[in-house]
């Protein structure tokens, strides 16, 4: 009976919280498109969903670990490491299949993202560090692999950089990929089994061990899958620019992170959706285009999306708290 | 004794020593006046901003906005001086709205009880781009040339610079406030156990406050600093130097779950990353693939301790089983 009973308020405002950034992302379209039906238009759609895709496959890697109570700070380079790899390998092997490069910067990156995981896990290192630390290593490793070289758009062979425009039925594969990634991943957290223990681990580390949950398996998973989608993004940021130096993806850690708080997901673990994170890496890409739409000084776009990190912690303190304050009335009666 | 003599703050101070010491002899031109006046300079944001960061991390908390802050006054006294301000009303105000910047920091996270990670990521945005938003991309460089040639000289001429004053004085005062005062005991206790420390009478929510406001300041006085280094005042100066930062304090032996680290540690994390990096560069190795050193020594400066007690642990067991077997 109480079960239920507490289940449908806290339900409802989890409900709510990923609403307010529809709601956020509706008006923004509208006002926009107010002001210039053109926002609207077919190629405006295409270009914000291309922009929005490479952030939301990442940022539904980094949700996963951020509700296991970690923190992935080395997407930014994992990125930059798998791009370099694929572009490097198809500008030598011009005949390859698009989908060996693919698999190859998954790799990549579920390598980088196993390393991070046995570090926190094994070497009992907190996430934060290590990942700041691996930051640096997988940089610099691509720093010393590229030199100062750049791979340019001409030495890519033409399907693979048709890769990032072409489309099944109108969605463009960048697109699909990233509707995949973010669908999947949702459903595999909210409805099976290592999804919910690792929400489990995220809301009380000790309990989660206590209770029996393989702890150790889930969390290098969580890592690995963080990684590898960097690693994708990888593939993808080079099909899609066409340009690859050792510098590319610098500094996406904290737009990444960025997407995921936005998108509702609590850095201290046990909350949130992985399709929030999608929504937060969309809301951010419209903001920046619309700012240009609406011909508002394009400096702006930085200091709203720091704007909108604060606004969302606020709100998730403020659900926090009175599902705190619920429990506590029911505590209470009981 | 012997516990303090393993300790990571001990060995990466000799550590340091070693690699000056060796850089010095095998480098060329490393040990040199001219080198060591570069080296200050280099130094001279991160060992600065490094020093409320300690503070900050100790008691367990983040700032994450300090590069942003710093971009952020930087970019305010570019816009000042182009409104006709004079300089010595111009850096005051700097290190004013540094501290404002850090006051905003300090409420979020004690006022409404959010996570600082989140909240100076959010924040790490909002002053990046409010710079952006004060001075565009453009770059003001006409500052008074007897400042920007205070902050590039030396003393006489000689080798050592002036910024080595500021260095010298805020290391000596944060120092001396962190190791030698009931304040600086406070922030251990703070950063071991808040709620322990609170109910032991620490005012542990305003003391997190003035840290932020104290660490905003300082980065304040760093934009100033830094734009006259470089005579520009821009709004992307210092950017991704928070990383830098936090990676030199945890590389000093500072726990990043607080409670644990010392001042001189810290400094000797500093000095060993910038003095490793200058090294290499003398020696032409591209310092982009130092990162790799960085973070190694990153991850090691965590993990290492944790190997040790992990062996030392196994150790004890093994002599306590033999024990009772006797």
């Amino acid at each position: 009976m109480t079960p239920i009973a507490f289940q449908k308020p806290a339900r409802s405002l989890m409900k709510t919280r990923e609403l307010g950034i529809v709601l956020a992302l509706v008006l923004l379209i509208v006002y926009t498109t107010a002001n210039n039906h053109r926002f609207l238009s077919g190629q405006s759609i295409r270009d914000n969903l291309l922009n929005t895709a490479i952030l939301a496959v990442m940022a539904a890697g980094e949700a996963v670990v951020v509700i296991t109570r970690n923190i992935d700070l080395s997407v930014g380079s994992v990125l930059g490491i798998s791009a370099w790899a694929s572009a490097t390998m198809v500008s030598s092997h011009q005949g390859l299949p698009m989908i060996v490069p693919i698999v190859v910067g998954l790799l990549v990156g579920a390598l980088c993202g196993l390393l991070n995981g046995i570090l926190v896990r094994y070497g009992k290192v907190p996430a934060l560090v290590v990942t700041l630390g691996t930051l640096y290593i997988y940089r610099g490793i691509t720093y010393s692999w590229a030199g100062g070289k750049q791979v340019n758009a001409d030495k890519l062979p033409q399907h693979f950089l048709d890769f990032a425009n072409a489309s099944v039925l109108g969605v463009p594969w960048l697109v699909l990929i990233a509707v995949v990634v973010v669908g999947g991943i949702s459903v595999l957290m909210r409805n099976y089994r290592s999804g919910r223990e690792l929400y489990a681990m995220g809301s009380s580390p000790q309990a989660a061990e206590l209770a029996g949950i393989r702890v150790a398996r889930n969390l290098l998973g969580a890592f690995i899958l963080s990684g590898a989608l960097a690693g994708l993004a990888g593939v993808l940021f080079a099909a899609r620019f066409g340009t690859v130096d050792a510098a590319a993806g610098t500094g996406y850690e904290l737009n990444v992170v960025a997407a995921v708080v936005v998108g509702g997901v609590a850095v201290f673990g046990g909350s949130g959706t992985v399709w929030g994170a999608g929504l937060g890496a969309l809301l951010l890409t419209v903001i920046g285009s619309a700012l240009a739409v609406l011909d508002i000084n394009q400096f702006w776009q930085q200091a709203i999306v720091g704007f909108l990190i604060i606004l969302a912690i606020c709100a998730d303190r403020l659900v926090a708290v009175r599902i705190a304050r619920s429990l506590r009335k029911r505590d209470a009666h009981v | 004794m012997s516990k303090k003599l393993a300790s990571w703050d001990s060995i990466i101070i000799l550590l340091t020593v070693v690699v000056l010491i060796v850089a010095s002899f095998a480098v060329d031109n490393f040990g040199t006046g001219r080198n060591f006046t570069f080296l200050t300079l280099d130094t001279l944001p991160i060992i600065l901003v490094a020093l409320p960061m300690t503070m900050i991390i100790v008691t367990g908390e983040i700032d994450l906005s300090v590069a942003s802050t710093l971009g952020l006054t930087s970019s305010a006294m570019g816009w000042m001086w182009n409104h006709g301000m004079s300089i010595q009303t111009i850096i005051p105000l700097c290190i004013v709205l540094g501290a404002v910047a850090g006051a905003l920091n300090g409420f979020l996270v004690t006022g409404l009880g959010l996570p600082s990670l989140a909240v100076t990521i959010g924040t790490l945005a909002l002053y990046r781009g409010l710079a952006f938003v004060v001075l565009g991309d453009s770059a003001v460089a006409d500052f008074p040339y007897n400042y920007s040639s205070w902050v590039t000289g030396t003393f006489g001429g000689g080798s050592i610079p002036h910024v080595l004053l500021p260095i010298a004085v805020l290391a000596l005062i944060f120092g001396i406030v962190q190791h030698a005062t009931p304040v600086g005991r406070s922030l251990y206790a703070i950063g071991a156990n808040a709620q322990a420390a609170h109910f032991s009478g620490i005012r542990v929510g305003r003391t997190k406050f003035w840290l932020y406001v104290v660490s905003g300041a300082v980065c304040g006085l760093v934009g100033v600093l830094w734009t006259l280094r470089y005579s520009s005042a821009r709004a992307d100066n210092g950017s991704g130097l928070e990383l830098a930062v936090v990676a030199a304090v945890l590389l000093g032996g500072v726990s990043i779950f607080g409670g644990k680290g010392s001042l001189p540690g810290v400094l000797a994390g500093v000095v060993l990353l910038a003095a490793l990096q200058n090294a290499l560069r003398l020696e032409d190795v591209s310092g982009q693939a130092l990162n790799i050193v960085t973070g190694a020594l990153l991850v090691l400066s965590v993990l290492l301790p944790n190997l040790v007690t992990a062996i030392r642990g196994t150790w004890q067991r093994r002599k306590l089983r033999q024990a009772a077997a006797r």
